[in-house]
């Protein structure tokens, strides 16, 4: 049972930050605003929400496990809603330079 | 080397190469981002000292609210930054900032001896202040210094809060004076940001008074819960929502004050007793603290949130 | 285990302050402000699991503020026409 919960941790973080990896080589290397706001996104939901289940198993209290999901949820929350200001922001005004 | 070695220094030279970076940048609004960033980090080199609390203040107000109101600031001074040359002043001369780094240079190198090269372990009061935490019903060391042991200077540092408040306030023209922050009413239109102070704030609030209570026994307390209070009351401003209060309204006149009163209230209770200003009578000095930290807590978050919305640009 | 959570929170924290560079390049202030996000997130992630690695008290709690937080720049930026902010 540990073990199954370890090699899970492990896998499932270890994919968190290969997205993490992915969003910032996206934000570095993507031509333009909107696209960068694409890789953004998958390191904040991806990223974040594998790490997040990956860390579920190796936490032994019910309240520890639901803040930390209650974290990923607000993380998700603020995520999108900046996703759609930037957009907006980018759309209108070429992100005022 | 172990892992956890390279960690920390990987994240020192992150912290120092990013300072260093801030303070060469030519324009205001990079660097201000690098400062949110900046504090950020320094949050988590916090943590790794295991100070808590402190790390907890520094992701809530240094790069929270702090980082706010350098936003606001460099978005204002855009325009300014943008003008010919007489308009924006000119740099220090280069003999005057090496001057400078030296100086810098050798406070940090004199502080670095002292904490590598004495022996021993630093003289601390920490044993005893943790063998007196029972009788408060505390077990969080950090707040009971704060409410405690050195009370006055919590005391001291809210009443400063309040005078910075009014230093921000004294900024407005005078037909101004007592009106409403910010140059314009902001119209709720953005869908997007509307659902965001609508879902959050609830959620928000209940953290607040989580990280307050829990203050007690661990990492948390009045300052970090006043700024999340804070962060979602401003979240409800800028969407539109709710418009900025006039700042010559009474119940905004009664926040920002009540805290520090009550605090003072209570310490000058104290000289009832034997042992005078803010000393609390043991059989109910959890409870009382609770009171003060509570009351501290709403006037913090309406400071704080006046703060970050600026002087007055609006007639009442 | 504890390592390995270690070295992750690492790794991450890494990736997301090489992000930065977009703070240094990035043509518009926009772009800025997503490198910040980036950086925001991935320090959640750190800080979890360096407490969880670590059983460090409060950088549960740490995360959790952050998280309030987290989108709080990005909207000041955008919205800086009304208090707090200045017409540009």
């Amino acid at each position: 049972m540990m073990l199954v919960g370890n090699i899970a941790t492990v896998v499932l973080v270890s994919l968190g930050a290969v997205f993490f990896l992915a969003g910032t080589v996206g934000l570095l290397r993507f031509p333009d605003s909107m696209t960068r706001l694409h890789a953004l996104t998958k390191a904040d939901n991806l990223g974040l929400g594998l790490v997040v289940l990956g860390l579920l198993p190796q936490v032994d209290s019910v309240p520890g496990a639901l803040k930390l999901v209650a974290v990923w949820v607000l993380t998700q929350l603020a995520g999108a809603t900046v996703t759609q200001l930037v957009a907006r922001a980018v759309w209108r005004g070429g992100g005022r330079s | 080397m172990s892992l956890a070695v390279l960690a920390d220094a990987a994240l020192v030279l992150l912290v120092l190469g990013l300072a260093l970076w801030i303070n060469a940048a030519s324009r205001a609004f990079p660097a201000v981002v690098g400062y949110v960033a900046f504090g950020l980090l320094l949050a988590l080199a916090w943590l790794r000292l295991s100070a808590g609390d402190v790390a907890m203040t520094e992701a809530a107000v240094g790069s929270g609210v702090t980082g706010a109101v350098l936003i606001a600031a460099s978005v204002r001074l855009r325009a300014a930054e943008t003008e010919a040359p007489p308009l924006a002043a000119a740099p220090p001369a280069l003999p005057l900032r090496l001057l400078a780094l030296l100086l810098s240079g050798l406070v940090t190198a004199a502080l670095a001896g002292l904490v590598l090269w004495t022996t021993g372990p630093a003289p601390s009061l920490a044993d005893q202040a943790v063998q007196h935490l029972p009788g408060l019903g505390m077990g969080n060391a950090v707040t009971g210094v704060l409410i405690a042991y050195r009370a006055l200077d919590t005391l001291l540092e809210k009443v400063v809060l309040l005078l910075a408040l009014m230093g921000i306030w004294s900024l407005a023209k005078d037909r101004y004076w007592g009106g409403i922050p910010g140059p314009s009413r902001i119209q709720p239109t953005n869908g997007a940001l509307i659902l965001l102070a609508r879902l959050l704030p609830p959620i928000g609030i209940v953290v607040a008074v989580y990280i307050l209570w829990v203050g007690a026994a661990e990492p948390g307390g009045a300052f970090q819960g006043g700024a999340i209070l804070a962060a979602m009351w401003l979240l409800v401003m800028l969407a539109g929502l709710r418009d900025a209060p006039a700042i010559s309204r009474p119940w905004v006149r009664l926040c920002v004050t009540v805290g520090p009163a009550a605090f003072i209230a209570v310490g000058l209770t104290g000289f009832a007793l034997p042992n005078g200003f803010l000393s609390y009578p043991d059989s109910i000095a959890k409870p009382l603290i609770i009171a003060v930290e509570s009351v501290l807590t709403l006037s913090i978050a309406v400071i704080l949130g006046l703060l970050v919305a600026g002087p007055p640009e609006q007639e009442p | 285990m504890t390592e390995f959570l270690l070295g992750a929170s690492a790794f991450i924290l890494l990736m997301v302050a090489v992000g930065l560079l977009r703070v240094l390049r990035g043509p518009a202030d926009i772009d800025r402000v997503m490198a910040a996000q980036l950086l925001g997130t991935g320090g959640i992630a750190a800080l979890l699991l360096l407490g969880v690695a670590t059983a460090l008290p409060g950088a549960v709690d740490v995360a959790l503020t952050l998280a309030l937080l987290a989108a709080f720049a990005a909207v000041m930026f955008v919205q800086s026409g009304g208090p707090g902010g200045g017409s540009s």
